[in-house]
């Protein structure tokens, strides 16, 4: 199948749609970012749907030349479910944001990652409601000042990918807003990745929540300040590669190679596909380095391959081919 | 068949209503549907109510905890299971209390008289025991003592215990109502065979107290004389007994045959429509699709998504449930796609009366979304044409590309009667708009002319990418649009397609009377009561009553203000306060109606509509 896709530039997926996010939004960088790892993936473009619920994030549908619907608050989840249950080939994304995905549409977002069904989540979190102009979001800080929080924010954040894990997430992974080629690399990634991706993009809004994330992802400290982590890969990080992350009891702890005695065997190794969940819970809500690149990638069965297994099974087992074979049967009578 | 001839002494009578009562673990659904199902397969028409109370075991004895199942058969066509019952039979004091006062004075009340004991007297609130204290002198009692007589019958069989002995006491009570109406027990005892293959002790208990019972009757005194009832003269053909939602599923699944596409279901469980999901699941067989999802919302945004990509999609419901729904139902409005809702009627509004039927959500159907959003609304009126109905709401939605919104409601959806089997290759040709190559000039907003549906292109297909979503769309791309006479136009075409339909369903044609003095109107699972009650009034010579009765309510059929005309008062009767009437004034204002509106979660009674139609001819 793969032999007969078409070879595709980012053009190919460019619709005729004018852009009409704020100058400066990191979104942009998102739109281009997909654009570039679509013709990668191996799919053809007629098969890629979007479905995307409401805010900023979710215009997004628009400006793909792809398939795709521009649906209703916080329920991308269920509808891209009833798509991809009708037709498993299609690839198919949620479009979603902080708001969106966590608040209005929490339910939906726990039970797609409980469930696995194979689709890919792009949750853009910029940690404030934007389209409606500046109220804070489940993602805000305690004490942030919003439109809806002029004294500040009572209400404590949830951390995506730690909700997102405690669903059962199969694939989560993190990106920062500001590095495009490694986020359409985590693009390619997630497609491949069979179950439910969910990518966290660290999302800057440079109208009502500009710099939320600017302590880690600025260029002059993203190095000392953030850990991109690889499957397989020692953990490390900093400008000079000398920091890496160590366990001390249940603790991650930040070590210096070189410094105590450490060296690099005695850094952790990344394993994405550890179906334990308590490594990757930890380097979630890890403040010190933030940590981003595939957290946890666990292969596991999808809720279609259930499915399909279960229908093959009935098919195989039923003598009803047809309704007449089922209305005709059991309990009937005549009438002469 | 054999029964005929077991009992000698039959007297015959043309229809009788019987009503078992007992404790919700009694098995009285079961009883009342074997009796049902046997007098169906024996040839006479058939109308059922379960009324069950909503907790799945209430305290055993408890008034509340009564769980009663009526049915009504006959030589005559039966429309609804009756009002009045002609035999009670009451398994405990509290299901005696309970429904007494729907026994007909001078009528028979089999009692098990081992039940009557202090304590459930007391459970029952009776000061002193009914079959002691004279209250019953009005009825014919035949007093039993099942318990030991069914345990009489097991003395020999080893190994049951004695919940499993007293567990089937009701089939003694069933055995003993064979006898009086000389019904067969074969297809009782074929269903213990099915339904027991694995357990031959549990077979042969339920067999022995079947047979006990029915001999028990056949040698007693006490019953003087047995009823007969023919045959009932029914249209010729293949029959089952179907109940309203399982017909609803049925409809759907020979929509999907027909019209090749998938069937897929995303359903959140709700009272009275979760067997609906139920009887779906199970076929597989027919590549039917299911999500039980984790909310209304997400069932139905399931069902959209999965229209989107090329499926018969539909999302079922009852009240509370449609409310959840109506943002997404205002999406599909909105994006123009085919989607089925079923909202099975319950009590409202809130939480309401769950196990109880009402007609209260048609103004919720027709209005309720956000901006101007019509959608087609229609009703099945009987158990058996939810079939019809469901193929109806399926072709409809497919033909004019937006949703259809089916009502039923508790009554017909968990009442039973006899089906005429359709075959899929009798049902009307469902066409559908799927487009599966691009011209130059392609959009995905093209109509058609006559139906004014746009194009179905679904992902997959080569060309055909395109946008979809809840903000307005350009009349022509599609693509978002915020201009002012754009908008006015959309909101104008979106209303004039489901006008058009029209155009496209039947005509609605008066019984009894095309013309005379007063038109009795109902809608949806009413048409029962209201046919009986009419038709009764015409055999008394009433000949200047007609009855029109609607299943189309958005649009109306398009005749509608030609057949109301013909009659000098117009009464529209419903289960709620007064809905269908006001669709009716928006539609034909130059009419006055009168109304008959009964709210207390139950069908119409018949002697009120009769009284009140003749009062109003008189």
């Amino acid at each position: 199948m793969e032999a007969a896709v078409k070879e595709y530039t980012y053009k190919d997926f460019t619709s005729d749609q004018e852009v009409r996010w704020c100058p400066g939004c990191d979104d942009y960088v998102i739109l281009r970012s997909m654009q570039k790892a679509l013709p990668e993936m191996g799919v053809k473009k007629e098969d890629v749907v979007f479905i995307s619920g409401i805010g900023c994030s979710s215009r997004f549908p628009y400006y793909m030349d792809t398939y795709g619907m521009h649906s209703i608050h916080g329920r991308a989840p269920a509808i891209a479910t009833g798509v991809k249950l009708t037709n498993p080939d299609l690839s198919v994304w949620v479009i979603t944001g902080d708001g969106d995905s966590m608040a209005i549409g929490g339910n939906h977002f726990i039970h797609v990652l409980r469930r696995n069904i194979d689709l890919n989540i792009v949750l853009f979190n910029n940690e404030i409601y934007g389209l409606t102009k500046g109220q804070f979001s489940p993602t805000s800080l305690v004490g942030q000042k919003t439109k809806s929080s002029p004294y500040g924010n009572t209400q404590p954040p949830f951390l995506a990918g730690e909700l997102a894990i405690g669903a059962q997430a199969r694939f989560f992974g993190r990106i920062s807003g500001n590095t495009p080629k490694e986020m359409t690399q985590m693009f390619i990634d997630a497609e491949k990745f069979k179950g439910t991706s969910l990518i966290e993009v660290l999302q800057n809004c440079p109208i009502f929540n500009d710099g939320a994330y600017s302590k880690y992802t600025d260029k002059a400290v993203r190095e000392d300040r953030m850990l991109f982590v690889e499957h397989g890969k020692p953990m490390i990080f900093g400008k000079e590669r000398n920091k890496g992350l160590v366990l001390n009891g249940l603790k991650l702890e930040v070590a210096t190679l070189g410094e105590n005695g450490i060296t690099e065997a005695d850094i952790l190794v990344h394993d994405a596909k550890e179906k334990d969940p308590t490594l990757h819970q930890m380097l979630v809500r890890l403040e010190y380095p933030m940590v981003t690149g595939i957290i946890r990638a666990f292969d596991d069965v999808t809720l279609e391959e259930r499915e399909d297994a279960l229908t093959a099974q009935v098919k195989s087992d039923s003598s009803y081919k047809k309704t007449d074979d089922l209305f005709f049967s059991g309990d009937i009578y005549n009438v002469f | 068949m054999v029964a005929a001839t077991e009992n000698k002494k039959q007297k015959v009578i043309d229809a009788v209503i019987i009503r078992f009562v007992g404790d919700s673990g009694d098995g009285m659904q079961l009883t009342g549907t074997q009796f049902s199902d046997t007098s169906a397969m024996f040839g006479n028409d058939v109308s059922t109510f379960p009324n069950y109370p909503a907790e799945i075991r209430a305290p055993q004895g408890s008034l509340y905890g009564v769980s009663g199942f009526q049915v009504h058969i006959g030589s005559v066509e039966i429309n609804t299971p009756g009002d009045d019952v002609d035999l009670l039979v009451a398994m405990n004091p509290a299901g005696l209390k309970t429904n007494l006062h729907a026994l007909k004075p001078g009528h028979t009340v089999i009692v098990d008289t081992d039940s009557f004991t202090k304590k459930n007297l007391e459970k029952a609130l009776y000061e002193t025991n009914p079959l002691e204290d004279g209250s019953l002198e009005n009825y014919r009692v035949i007093e039993v003592g099942m318990t030991t007589l069914t345990k009489e019958a097991l003395k020999d069989l080893k190994g049951l215990d004695n919940k499993a002995i007293t567990r089937s006491k009701n089939m003694f009570a069933l055995g003993m109502v064979y006898w009086m109406y000389g019904r067969s027990r074969e297809h009782t005892i074929d269903f213990f065979n099915k339904k027991f293959k694995k357990k031959p002790q549990i077979i042969e208990a339920n067999t022995k107290v079947l047979n006990a019972g029915f001999y028990f009757a056949e040698t007693l005194e006490l019953i003087p004389n047995a009823y007969s009832i023919a045959p009932a003269k029914m249209e010729p053909g293949t029959y089952r007994i179907i109940m309203g939602n399982q017909a609803t599923a049925w409809g759907f699944l020979a929509a999907a045959e027909k019209s090749g596409l998938e069937l897929f279901l995303g359903s959140y469980p709700i009272t009275p429509a979760s067997n609906i999901l139920h009887e779906l699941v199970k076929h597989k067989h027919f590549g039917v699709k299911t999500l039980q999802a984790e909310d209304e919302i997400a069932g139905i945004s399931s069902a959209i998504g999965a229209s989107f990509a090329g499926d018969l999609a539909i999302t079922t419901t009852s009240g509370p449930g449609l409310a959840l729904k109506a943002e997404a139902l205002g999406l599909a409005m909105m994006i123009e796609l085919p989607l089925v809702i079923v909202d099975v009627q319950r009590g409202g509004p809130s939480t309401g009366l769950p196990t109880k039927t009402e007609q209260s959500d048609l103004l919720q159907a027709m209005y309720g979304r956000n901006g101007e959003s019509p959608i087609i609304v229609i009703a099945a009126s009987t158990p058996a044409n939810c079939f019809n109905y469901a193929y109806e709401a399926a072709k409809l939605t497919i033909e004019h590309m937006t949703p259809v919104l089916l009502l039923t409601d508790g009554y017909i959806a968990n009442g039973s009667a006899p089906w005429k089997i359709k075959s899929v290759s009798q049902m009307p040709e469902i066409k559908n708009h799927i487009i599966k190559k691009a011209t130059d000039t392609w959009h995905p907003y093209d109509r058609d002319n006559d139906t004014l549906a746009r194009n179905w292109a679904i992902p997959g297909t080569p060309d055909l990418e395109h946008r979809v979503g809840g903000l307005e769309k350009d009349r022509v791309s599609g693509n978002v649009s915020y201009v002012p006479e754009n908008h006015e136009y959309m909101t104008k075409i979106r209303a004039e397609k489901v006008k058009r339909v029209q155009n496209y369903i039947p005509e609605i044609v008066p019984e009894f009377a095309d013309e005379g003095d007063l038109l009795v109107v109902g809608w949806g699972g009413t048409y029962g009561s209201l046919h009986s009650a009419v038709k009764e009034l015409h055999e008394d010579g009433y000949d200047n009553i007609g009855f029109a009765h609607f299943n189309y309510i958005n649009p109306l059929p398009k005749n509608t203000s030609e057949v109301l005309r013909k009659f000098k008062k117009i009464i529209v009767c419903e289960l709620n306060s007064g809905q269908f009437v006001k669709v009716l004034k928006i539609n034909c204002s130059e009419f006055d109606f009168l109304q008959f509106n009964k709210i207390q979660g139950l069908p119409f009674p018949n002697n009120e509509l009769v009284e009140k139609f003749k009062s109003l001819v008189q």
